[in-house]
Formats: structure tokens, sequence, C-alpha cells
């Protein structure tokens, strides 16, 4: 059974046809090549997946294609204009915050919004609040880091505006 | 400590300067195997049995082959047409590509589905119908030498029972006299479960078989890009699949901690089918997949220690029992089947020793790929810290003051071991007592007694380990009969900026910005103005690849000497260019000036632009160098680690207080990048302690085969870590460097464990094998109330 | 891993859900957030021909205190809850458990309502909702019913759902001066399923006697269960 979705990508309006079982995540990487959102684990503990679906972070692994239509949604590829870094981005490469990178695009976007709803975490709560987000590599000490960075970053940019 | 001698734009070693390789990741831009995407490209996927050991006894494709878009289903007969349905492993073992009979282990591949899509490929393996006849699966190692254990392996040609080797080392009789009079000896059957390195990205591989030019491309997830090449040629050469012919690919890695080594059975089925079809084929494991079809340890290890009253180690004996599950498809060095295992003797001066392994198949999935450890060190380890903790509790000595008075000596390296290695260089004491140190050991003692005064458990847990990494010296270490060297080559363009290629192939390590930096020191040329290329075996020098910590001790020692052969003709070209004698020419980093008269230079990059435009007579033009490193001795980094627990009696709860790392690594090229491994490894070190280890059922079944219950530790259960250095630069290799990446995964489940094991030790518990859940800690306080 | 085909529908109002679950019968499922249906889909371990999206209903989102209820739309996120400050404020149980339940992505998607219909001993709403003594309103061929929690869950991913009917609030008695709770959980990692969790509910009166206790069970038995010997003392 096809259905016909049309959405916003990365500030992009997208119309596609899709079966009903198509899942989100297959959509984004294979039929508009946005090959930054990743597949770690298939049943939503990893994270790789993780995008941002009318502003919240989502795992694109459990949600159909289908679904989405209508909605709003962000991948790494649109957090910032080519060329240049998000907060979110310029701290996890300060702080040494990924190693083999597979992990980092759910990682940097699940931590977006996590300062969304608490803009100045402790490590506690981001430790919590990227707890759905697993990295093989970091060991977590500098993704924190990069996470208490931003959070400093972001606070001062909405001061300054 | 270590003092750079470069400036920071520079970027030599010691510098901590950030990542080269980090924008493409941080952006998605990054291309791991399955962002790869061909025209024409078709899906693979495996069908999979339901049972641990079974006849085969009819496949029927013809259900799948209906479904539209379903082009193909491969079988075991299809490459046994080709001679293609069995390959050797690494430790020449053989293992199964599809079955033609009988399926080993639980989830082996039964046969392939090939179709235009991921969608329909998944739907078309359901469609296939298999008819099982199932057996009974032998599953306790310690069975599989039972008289009447079912042979499994009658492929083999002499193989009479289910011992696959017997190993041993150094003196039985000698240990065992020592050990029986000796004031005290303490035993233990220790056990290290099967667990898998799960790196988030799993396997996967795009093969392209080009009909027309008869060449094969082939995309793939692997640490060692150019034995993989050699293996492929050794397996398919007959059907014509020549090393010249075939090209490995490892594009972006995402985390390999040695999971991506071996051959795997998908790859030279994904080959094939390219090969039969002439199209691309796209393969990637989904993660049951790749949890379920290999793992790491799975050691049971019957330890005796002996020492005297007051606690001075006179001799340690550990005999093994190896699972391996339906075949040896271990990683290691052809002559060391249980790679370097024989470092279980530790950190200690102590004379007699001696280790034996019994190596035995059962119908469990092949193994001996590594968890961030590949040659048995881990294990070693293991054995021997957890043996040194139950011989401090059993003469009621410290812990810390027992391995103090144990320690081999800084004076006495290089220090030759009982079992035959000569460890290079440290300074263990100095180690222990920084760590003691920065963790506050004395006050920890003290509340700790007044906790247990309160009735409360609190632990605290050492680890003071020796590893070893770097292999290796080509006269003893080899793979397939491959030397264990590593390659580096230098290209300086005209305008003094470089490209250097490798053989060696990063999976997070950061070797774009390592390898720049050492270059940077030898040659003085900014290390941002250095791209470092891995992983494609048509480009970069031949070289066997990033696992066992080994690639700054081999390829970044290549690194270093390429760039010294650079730097000689360098030398020669600044005398023509200063008009003195190549004598008369002095060097201070990035730049050759005239003895006495140094306002008389030229930089390395007037030095390269002149290798192309102006160079001595009779020289040869260019300005680009490769070496290949054939270390003279392995190296052995150490650390001293140290952990605080406390444990909840009424749950088992156990909670994390503090864990200090320190280690030695010799001289540093990263700070920042050392640091990060480290704390990456604690994690896969406090993983297999607390949370991991892949459980099998009396029929063989793995009952935790999902990221729902193979728990791998998240950022909360992850502690804040705490690190720290002491340096003893390794004397043998040109940097001074010995390797990081595996100390913290080897040094953490014993320090983990004792610290927990010492919680413990009021209720009269002396020993738990990791992992140490609440659940396990639990059932042992409810088992030793009883007594 | 990759679900079976089957085909979607939106619904748009509860009125077209129920059609269409009556047009396709048993081989239908109603789907909200998803994250309990659609894991057990990509593991083929249910394969239903039908689902209907109850997710883009208007009106199922909210949380507001009403009479002498606290009034949970089914289609309220987790996250939502999480976030909101009356029940930050007033209801700190659901603070406890919603911060042990998956993570926080899942709990963006994850609605209250699907955690409950599920049927699932193992989440943890479930366990609440017997020590809150909730009552759940669904809608279905015979228009609305209230069900009492202690007879809405009958067995092993069963409750006292007909398979049209679509659970639309969630209805708990308004917190009081003196009344509280917490939740613990076992749990072998953070996000993982209980292996064991307890839900516990008091009142007090104005000189601090206890006059009612609730006790919610999760994932010790087949179906989420109340501790009644536990509330008898």
């Amino acid at each position: 059974m096809k259905h016909t979705i049309t959405m916003t990508i990365n500030g992009e309006s997208v119309t596609a046809e899709v079966d009903s079982r198509l899942l989100l995540v297959h959509f984004i990487r294979e039929n508009l090549d946005l090959t930054g959102t990743h597949i770690g684990c298939d049943t939503s503990n990893c994270g790789a997946c993780t995008i941002m679906l009318n502003g919240h972070s989502i795992k694109s692994c459990t949600y159909l294609a289908v679904r989405a239509d209508g909605a709003e949604i962000t991948t790494i590829e649109g957090i910032s204009p080519d060329g240049t870094n998000h907060p979110m981005q310029q701290a996890f490469h300060d702080q040494h915050g990924l190693h083999c990178g597979f992990c980092t695009p759910g990682m940097v976007i699940r931590s977006i919004d996590l300062l969304k709803n608490n803009p100045n975490p402790t490590e506690e709560e981001i430790r919590w609040g990227i707890s759905g987000n697993l990295c093989r590599c970091t060991g977590y000490n500098n993704i924190v880091k990069a996470v208490q960075q931003a959070a400093k970053e972001m606070q001062k940019e909405s001061q300054s505006v | 400590m270590f003092k750079c001698k470069t400036s920071p734009e520079v970027g030599g070693m010691g510098h901590s300067v950030k990542r080269k390789e980090d924008a493409r990741f941080l952006h998605g831009k990054g291309t791991y195997v399955d962002d790869v995407k061909l025209p024409g490209q078709l899906t693979m996927v495996m069908v999979r049995s339901p049972y641990a050991y079974a006849k085969i006894k009819n496949i029927n494709k013809e259900k799948a082959l209906a479904i539209p878009g379903v082009l193909a289903v491969i079988t075991g007969y299809d490459l046994a047409e080709y001679n293609l349905h069995w390959m050797p492993t690494l430790l020449s073992d053989t293992q199964m590509v599809l079955p033609t009979d009988t399926i080993m282990h639980q989830s082996q591949e039964v046969c392939a589905v090939i179709a235009t899509d991921r969608y329909i490929a998944v739907d078309g393996a359901e469609a296939v119908e298999v008819d099982y006849e199932p057996m009974k699966a032998l599953v306790d190692p310690y069975k599989a030498l039972d008289e009447g254990a079912p042979l499994l392996r009658p492929d083999k040609e002499g193989q009479k029972d289910n011992q696959i080797y017997h190993w041993e080392k150094g003196d039985r009789e000698k240990t065992d006299e020592v050990i029986a009079k000796a004031d005290v000896v303490v035993k233990e059957r220790i056990y290290l479960p099967r667990i898998h390195v799960a790196s988030i990205e799993t396997c996967g591989c795009v093969a392209s078989y080009d009909k027309d030019t008869e060449k094969l491309k082939v995309y793939l997830t692997t640490q060692a890009p150019h034995a993989i090449r050699t293996i492929i040629a050794l397996v398919a050469g007959h059907i014509g699949l020549s090393e010249e012919k075939i090209r490995i690919i490892a594009p972006d890695i995402g985390g390999g901690f040695g999971g991506k080594v071996p051959m795997y059975p998908s790859y030279v089925v994904a080959i094939a089918a390219s090969f039969l079809i002439g199209k691309p084929v796209k393969w990637i494991e989904d993660r049951s997949e790749n949890l379920v079809n290999g793992f790491a340890r799975d050691y049971h290890m019957d330890c005796e220690l002996a020492a005297t009253k007051d606690g001075k180690i006179q001799a340690f004996k550990v005999s093994t029992l190896a699972d391996h599950g339906y075949t040896d498809s271990s990683a290691n060095p052809s002559k060391y089947p249980t790679g370097m295992f024989s470092i279980c003797t530790g950190s200690y001066d102590y004379e007699h020793a001696f280790a034996e392994l019994d190596a035995v198949y059962t119908n469990k999935a092949p193994g001996g790929v590594a968890y961030r450890c590949s040659f048995r060190v881990t294990e070693a380890v293991h054995a021997i810290e957890r043996m040194v903790d139950k011989l401090a509790a059993e003469i009621g000595k410290d812990p810390a003051q027992l391995r103090f008075e144990n320690f081999i000596k800084k004076e006495q390296f290089p220090y030759a071991s009982p079992l035959g290695w000569s460890y290079d260089s440290g300074d263990y004491k100095a180690t222990l007592e920084k760590a003691m140190d920065m963790i506050g050991y004395d006050k920890y003692k003290k509340e700790q007694a007044e906790k247990r005064a309160q009735g409360k458990l609190m632990g605290i847990g050492i680890c003071t380990f020796t590893e070893v990494v770097g292999a290796g010296p080509s006269k003893d270490f080899d793979i397939l009969g491959i030397a264990m060297f590593d390659s580096a080559e230098i290209r300086v363009h005209p305008t003094g900026k470089a490209l250097a290629r490798f053989g060696t192939k990063s999976q997070g390590q950061g070797h774009e910005t390592t390898y720049a930096q050492i270059l940077a020191e030898e040659l003085g040329i900014p290390y941002t103005d250095i791209e470092v290329e891995e992983g494609d075996t048509d480009t970069a020098p031949y070289g066997l690849g990033t696992y066992a910590s080994r690639s700054t001790p081999t390829a970044g020692a290549a690194a270093a000497m390429a760039a010294r052969k650079l730097k000689a003709k360098g030398k020669k070209i600044a005398a023509y260019l200063l008009e003195v004698s190549e004598e008369d020419i002095e060097w201070e980093v990035g730049k050759y000036f005239v003895k006495g008269a140094p306002e008389k230079s030229k930089t390395i990059q007037d030095v390269a632009f002149a290798a192309y435009t102006n160079f001595p007579p009779g020289m040869e033009p260019g300005f680009e160098a490769t070496h290949y490193y054939d270390p003279p001795n392995l190296t052995f980094p150490n650390g001293a680690y140290i952990c605080v627990v406390e444990v909840e009696e009424e749950t088992g709860a156990i909670d994390v207080k503090r864990f200090v790392a320190i280690d030695d690594c010799g001289n540093i090229i990263n700070p920042m990048i050392v640091e990060g491994q480290v704390h990456g490894g604690l994690t896969q070190g406090i993983a297999p302690a607390m949370y991991e280890g892949i459980v099998y059922d009396d029929e063989g079944n793995v009952l935790n085969g999902t990221f729902m219950d193979y728990l791998v530790p998240t950022a909360v259960e992850s502690p804040h870590w705490e690190t720290g250095h002491t340096i003893t630069p390794s004397p043998h290799h040109p940097l001074g460097a010995k390797g990081v990446a595996e100390s913290p995964t080897v040094g953490a489940p014993p320090a983990i464990a004792n610290a927990i094991i010492d919680a413990l030790a009021p209720l009269g518990i002396k020993h738990l094998d990791i992992p140490i859940t609440p659940a396990k800690v639990w059932e042992a306080i409810q088992a030793h109330k009883k007594k | 891993m990759i679900p079976s085909n089957f085909s979607y529908h939106k619904a748009t109002s509860i009125k077209d859900a129920i059609a269409l679950s009556q047009t396709h019968g048993e081989e239908a499922k109603y789907m909200s957030g998803g994250h309990s249906l659609l894991p057990m889909m990509k593991l083929r371990f249910a394969s239903p021909e039908h689902i209907i999206d109850i997710s883009k209903i208007d009106g199922l989102s909210y949380i507001k205190e009403e009479g002498d209820f606290l009034k949970l739309g089914a289609l309220t996120t987790q996250s939502e809850m999480e976030y909101s400050p009356l029940i930050k404020q007033k209801y700190a149980i659901f603070s406890d458990a919603i911060k042990l339940t998956a993570d926080p992505s899942v709990r963006n998607v994850g609605t209250i309502g699907g955690n409950i219909a599920h049927g699932d001993a193992a989440n943890d709403q479930p366990a609440l909702m017997l020590a809150m003594r909730a009552t759940i309103i669904a809608e279905g061929l015979n228009g609305q019913k209230s069900i009492p929690i202690d007879e809405f869950f009958h067995g092993f991913y069963m409750t006292a759902l007909e398979p049209s009917d679509i659970l639309i609030e969630i209805q708990v008695p308004k917190a009081k001066n003196r009344s509280g709770g917490a939740y613990h959980k076992v749990e072998r990692k953070v996000g993982d399923y209980a292996t064991a969790g307890v839900a516990v509910h008091v009142e007090l009166d104005d000189s601090g006697i206890c006059q009612e206790i609730g006790i919610g069970l999760t994932n010790v038995s087949a179906v989420p269960m109340r501790l009644d010997r536990g509330e008898d003392i």
C-alpha cells in the first residue's frame, strides 16, 4: 500500500510515495541520501538514528515514514549551515567528544534537545539525558564535557540576543 | 614529563591538537559502508539457523524466488560448485562459508537471499523453507572432552575428539614443586565469559565485481584491509580473483575493537554473489547477527598462586579451558594460538610459572574475536590480578602493600619474565603511588573501616597490570605466514605539504591527526599541512592493520623512520643549497642550518621545493619515502587502577564511587586523544565487569541477542573516569611510545571485581566471576547468609 | 529488522478509528506512539495486516485537573508528562517513573495511553495506575465506558479493551492535601524494562494517619499486579 507524504526536511519540502512499512530511518538514508543518520541496533536502544521531528529528538528506526507526513524534520546535515558549526558540534570537536563518529550525529541531536528542556544541566542530568544514545568509543566523559560547553555557549548566545 | 619540541602551530608530539577527522563526522558526512551506494546495487540478507546443531535435510528456495525482486537464493551447494563453501580461519582452522549438510551453531548462516532492496530481501529470507533435523547440542566445554561426546568436526582429517590444541609454556615440574612446598597457596577457578565488542556500526560490505575488467572492489568494515585482500586471493584465487584484481576499501569505520579483523562468511558470500551476478551486492549485518556470531574471551582458568607466609610471591600456575565454538577463528599470530596469554605472570618479580591451555570445540559461534584486546592479555591480567588480591585477603595484607613488595623494580628493566617476555620499561611503584595519591587511598581505607563498623559494604579494588602490545617482531609474529610489520609512505609535495599513507586503519583512534603529528615532530611540517590516508589497498602500502594496540608501535614507528629517511635526503639538499658540506648542516625542528651560523638556513619547505626544482646533480629527484617497520621487541604499557565501590546489602546494587586510572604508555603523541582512548577503554572495562556477557541455554540458544538484553553501558552506568600518567619511554621504539588503547579494557575489570569482592569480604565472599551484577551479588549474599 | 507488509490507515477521529477497526477486524491494530508495537513488528513477533494510526487524532493530548480527577489524555507523551509543572508539583510519582522509562527520545514519542493499553506487565505506568486507583476511559462501538483499573488487566498482553476499543483518557483521583507516592524500580541498566518495580501511593489525614494506600507492582507476574496484602497492613 503506497502513500504520498510531504514533509520538510532540513528546511526543504519533500514529497514522496512510500510503502506503509517503510521506516523513517530508511526513508531518510536511502530515499533522500541523507546518510548522516545511522542505524546501530534496530531495537531503539542505541540512538544512532536520532533525528529531530517537530522539535523533539526521536529514534527514526522506530517510526514509520508515513507517520511523518506533514512533519518538520531536522537531521544532522541540517543543524548548521554548510561550513559552520552549531555550538554543540563545536563543543564535541573542542572536547574530543567523538572517536569513530558513528554515534555522533544522534548524540549531537539528542544533546541539543536536552538543552532545550534544561539549558543548564548538571553532569548527572546530562548523563541521564543522553542515556538513550550508546557510544562505544568515548566512555562518555568528554561527551558530558561537550554538552556542558555547549550549554554555556548557548546560554551566552541567548543572553546576547 | 614529556617536553614538546615543536610549537603548537606545528603540532608535533605532546600537543593536544584538535582532531582533523572530526568535521565530516560532526556534519554527517562520514562515509561508512552502509552509506556506499553503487549503481544497480543489490542487497543480501542471510537466512540463519534457529538450531545450534542440526542436519539440513532440504532447502526450498521456491517461495522466496516467487517474490518479485528476489533474484537469487545462494546455498552451500551453489558455492560448492566453485569450491567456495569452506574457508580457512586466521589460525588455519576451517570455517563454513555456507553449509551443505550440518549446522554447527545457532544463527549460523544457512543461505543467502539476494534482492533488489532490503525489504524484499528480508521477506525473501523469511520465505525460504529449510528442513532441519535438530541434534543434541554440545554446549558445556567441560563435556567436550568427555568420552562419548559427539565428535563435532569429523570433517577434519585426523580429528578424533573435540580438542583443538593443547598449549603450554613454562616449567610445569618446578612450578608444581614450588607450589607444593609453599607456605600459602591460593586457588580459584576464574571464568571470563563470552562477550561481544558491539561496535555501534555492525559489520558489512559492498562487493562489486566487474565482469569486463575482472576486477573486484569491496567496501568492507575491516581493520586489516591488506590482510583481507590476501585472504580473498587465497580463498578465491582459483575462480580468477587474483590479488592484483582485488581492491579492498575500508571507508570510515564505526568502531572496531577487534570485531572487524576476521573474515566473516557473509563477506565471502557477498563477493561470490557479485561475482556470479555481475552487480554490486551489499550486506549489512543487523544487531542480533552481530552479537550472536562472534565473541571474545570464554576462558575458564584454574589458577594457583604460591607465596611465603609474609606474601612474597613464588610461583603462579594457570590451566585454562578455552571454548572456541565450532571453529578456532581467533585472529592470533600463528605461533601464538593463545595470543600473549603468557603475560599472565603480571607485574611481579618471581621465578616460577606455568601456563597451559586446552582449546575445545562446542556448538557455539566461532570466536576468539577481540574485545578491545585481541591477544588474551585481558584474560591473563584478570587471572593474576584476582589471585594477587586473593592472596592479600588470605594473609591479611593490604593489597597495595602486597603489590609494592612484589613489583618488578624500575632498575630491573629490561626484565625477563618467567614465561619468556622481555618487558621494556616501567616504574610500577611510582605508578601505583600516583594512583593512590590521586584517589586518596589512605582516606578511603579509613572510611572503609568506619563503614564496616556500621555494617555497610564498601570496597577498594586495585589492579596493577602489565600489557604487551605492538606485534610484532617478524621473527616471532605472523598471521597466515605474513610478517606483522607495518608501513608508512610519505610524499612531500613541492609546496611543502604532504600526503602520508599507512597500512593500518583507524576506527576512531584519530590516526589522521596523530600520524600527522608524528610527521610534524620529525619534519617540522605543520600537522595541518599533512593529509593522512589509510584503508584503500590500491593506494596504501601493505600493512597488517589496526588491532592489538599496534598502530603506534608499528605504523607510528614506520612514520618516524620514513620521515628520518626524508630528513637525511633533505640534509644533502640543504648542504647543496647553502653551499656547505653535509657535515656542516645541523637540524632543528623544521629547519636545516649551517653549524655556527644559524642565520644561514633552509626550511623543510625550501628543501622540499628544491627536491623537485633544484636538487644536487646526480641525486634522484622528488621528496618521498617509504618505510616498513619491523619492531625489535613488543612494548609493555602498564598502569595502576583503583576503584571504590559501595554495595547495598538488601538489593546487591553496586555503586562505583570513584575510579582512578594511571597509565604508563610511554611518550604520548596527543594527550587529548590518549585520555579519550583511556576513557573509552575504561567503559569497555566496566562493561564486562558488571554488565555484558553472552548467555547460552542448554540447547545452545543465545538468550540475549539484542541490545535490549545485551547490556552495553550508557552514560549513566559509565562512571566519571579520572585519569593520569606516568611516563617511562619505550627504549626500543623510535618515539618512545608504547600504545594505549587496550590497557584500560585490560586493567579495569580486575580493579572493579577486586573492589566489589573487597566490599563483600565481611560477609565471607571470596570470589565472584564477572559480570558481577546486582542479581549475582544478591544471590551470593543470600547463599552466604544461609551458611 | 523490518516489519512484514501491512496497510497503514490514518484515523482522523475516534469515530473514524473505530470504523476502520471494524472494517479490518481482528487483523487491525491501533498504533499511538508505536514504541511497543513497532519493535515487536520489526522482530516479527507481531505481524498485523492493518495499522490504524490514532496518533493524529486531535484533542487526546492533555494533562488537567477537572472535578475530582487528574485527567490524562491518552496521546499525552511521556515527555509531556515529564515536563508538566502540574505533574511535577502534585503528582511526583509520575516523575519518578517516567525518568526510569526507556529514554528521553523514546519518551518524546511514547504515550501514556499506549503504555497502559499494551497490557505489558513490564511497562511502568500500569503499576502507578494500580497504586493510584485510576479509571480507564475507553471508547468503542457502543460509546464510552469507564473501567476501574483493577478490572483492566486480564493477562499477558491482554486487557479489558475490545478489539475496537480505544483508550482515550486516564482518570486519577485528584491529589489531596496530604497525599503522595513514589516509584522504585530495579533495572539492569537505565532504560531497561523493570526486573521488578513498585509504585506506592498514600493518603494521610490531617493528624498524619494513613487513610489510603495503594501498591502496584511491575513485572512480577503476567499482569500488572496489586499488592493487596501489603495494602491491608
